[in-house]
């Protein structure tokens, strides 16, 4: 126990910390400052240029205005068709790529010589950065006939099939979209299901052999308990990443010839606002109305995992 | 016996030989289009987009190679190795200052005791999830005057209330007994951390260094709004303008973009085993 005003002496700073807490405040400090500065105070600032008219590079200062920006976002179409898409990106994704992490992370569980290499080789897409992903992707859904997507269909139906516009066609875009953006991500999730799934006692499938369950049941009562809070983690993650959905939509749109309206997602909404038309108060309003979503979803799944835990 | 035990063995060889199969089949499909960008890299354009003739290796040469430096080497276009000096300068920046920050305040949070830190700790743990796409555009309001520049590429990430939260976890499951014994030595706070906290806590700088680094390298959607020069572009972003320029020469676009894998791939490859157990480890912490 030591003392802090003796040792301080006259000349005492008007520190609210003694001199024994310094370090801790120290320490902690720049990361505080910093998330403080980057992440917290923008956050606010969103929150209050969405309620102004707000121009990016204007030298007029934001006017007040209310509510305004949320009942035009509210009335606005293409908002919806935006959100829509969103919806339908995420209702797809969430539970197509982690059955398919799921699928992929029991293969390469196995007990097998060289698995470690078919691990890393479903990993691989992770570490290619979406900008990468999308060119390599617009190649294979080039709706021209050299195009790998039109090649494959062209073989596989002996060439009764045409060439699709896969990006440029409404009905394939999103859909395209989904498709390189579950092959970018997968191996994630891959391998956080694959460590989850390594924290099973053997012991546990050995007790099922015994009483002769087969491989379905095994894996109903055995693997899939046992996975619990992996997979809940994992579709949390899966479900958020999927509402954050942008590069890969924005590049393809602008460069890649992908179908404008149905596949644009909220953010590029926002990020149009303000790069076409410097429209910040509009693009500050689809910031809230974005968290706002990915805040509900981070509530809602944090509740369930609460219930569950406590059945 | 002799016979069950031979039909076993027989059918857990079958087993093993169906794994494989199933396995090799997916992984081929799975990898084919980062083999179809690596052999297309180092085809002739006319040769890219030829169906599946794209995955045939013929008529290989470093021609896209050659033209992507030759094409981006003026001032008009851009330096090839200006742009992978910025992604470089920015990945490295961030994920350096960011371990030391992040590690620094993640263990005064689980290790010292000073006023107001609980409540600290909750807004750390509130701008959890917060996600970089929710503040980049009022950001770039904040920021407008920095724009085109290394350091507003950089100073938005160093500070990561995920990283917090995973060295936080690692540092509050750590036994106290040492640091104990380190501070009854007379090693000051900051001094524990460097030489006690610091050493045992390789598996979360790991992760966290993986992490960051394969998110920044990755970036597009901040540079996008706040780099128009091409003096300060990162790879990814010159990635999307030079392979959006018609009509696109997609030999050499190709050759970019393995370009812009590479530093990553070989990153990966040398520390492969080590890079999935430790991402693995974080998650199922996390």
């Amino acid at each position: 126990m030591m003392s802090n005003s003796t040792l301080e002496g006259p000349k005492k700073r008007r520190l609210p910390w003694s001199k024994r807490e310094l370090p801790g405040v120290a320490m902690a400090a720049p990361g505080i400052v910093g998330l403080i500065v980057f992440v917290a105070a923008p956050f606010l600032v969103a929150v209050f240029l969405s309620f102004h008219n707000a121009q990016l590079n204007s030298p007029r200062s934001p006017n007040f205005i209310g509510i305004t920006q949320f009942t035009r976002l509210f009335d606005d179409a293409e908002f919806w068709r935006a959100l829509g898409n969103n919806v339908t990106f995420a209702a797809v994704v969430i539970p197509v790529q982690t059955a398919i992490a799921l699928g992929l992370a029991m293969l390469v569980n196995q007990r097998l010589k060289g698995i470690s290499i078919f691990r890393a080789l479903f990993f691989l897409p992770v570490i290619f950065p979406m900008a990468l992903v999308a060119v390599i992707w617009r190649l294979i859904l080039a709706r021209s006939e050299g195009g790998i997507l039109n090649s494959i269909v062209d073989v596989i139906t002996f060439g009764r099939v045409e060439a699709q516009d896969w990006l440029g066609n409404p009905t394939t875009a999103l859909p395209s979209i989904i498709l390189l953006s579950i092959w970018q991500g997968v191996g994630f999730q891959m391998i956080i299901l694959l460590a989850g799934l390594q924290e099973i006692p053997q012991e546990r499938y050995e007790a099922a052999q015994l009483d002769r369950a087969n491989r379905w049941q095994q894996f109903l009562y055995v693997t899939l308990p046992g996975l619990r809070n992996t997979l809940i983690f994992v579709v949390l993650l899966t479900s958020i990443l999927a509402f954050r959905v942008y590069d890969q939509v924005y590049i393809l749109i602008t460069s890649g010839g992908a179908n404008e309206a149905a596949t644009q997602t909220v953010l590029y909404q926002a990020t149009t606002s303000v790069f076409d038309q410097n429209n910040l108060g509009r693009a500050s309003a689809i910031t809230v109305v974005f968290f706002a979503i990915v805040l509900g979803i981070t509530i809602l799944q944090r509740r369930l995992i609460r219930q569950e835990s406590e059945a | 016996m002799t016979t069950t035990r031979k039909r076993s063995l027989r059918t857990s060889r079958w087993r093993t030989a169906r794994s494989y199969v199933i396995l090799t089949v997916l992984a081929a499909v799975y990898v084919a289009p980062a083999y179809y960008l690596l052999v297309g890299s180092f085809k002739p354009t006319a040769d890219v987009l030829g169906g599946l003739r794209g995955f045939v290796p013929e008529n290989l040469s470093f021609d896209n190679y050659r033209s992507v430096f030759d094409s981006l080497a003026s001032d008009s276009t851009g330096y090839f190795w200006r742009f992978m000096a910025n992604s470089i300068v920015i990945s490295a920046a961030v994920v350096v200052v960011g371990l030391v920050i992040n590690s620094m305040a993640a263990y005064a949070f689980a290790r010292l005791s000073w006023r107001g830190r609980d409540k600290a700790f909750l807004i750390v743990v509130a701008l959890v999830i917060v996600p970089f796409e929710a503040v980049a555009i009022p950001l770039l309001f904040m920021l407008n005057d920095m724009r085109n520049s290394l350091l507003v590429q950089i100073l938005p990430f160093f500070a990561n209330a995920f990283s917090i939260y995973l060295f936080y976890t690692f540092f509050l499951g750590l036994s106290k007994d040492v640091e104990e014994a380190a501070r009854l030595d007379g090693l000051g706070s900051f001094g524990t951390f460097v030489r006690i906290a610091v050493p045992s806590a390789k598996p979360v700088f790991a992760t966290v260094a993986i992490l960051t680094f394969l998110t920044t390298w990755g970036q597009y959607l901040w540079p996008s709004l706040v780099v128009s020069d091409p003096t300060y572009r990162p790879l990814p972003l010159e990635l999307s303008v030079f392979s959006g320029q018609m009509p696109v020469d997609w030999g050499e676009v190709l050759a970019f973009g393995a370009l812009l894998v590479l530093p990553v791939l070989v990153f990966f490859v040398a520390f492969q085993r080590f890079f999935v157990q430790s991402l693995a480890s974080s998650a199922v912490k996390g």
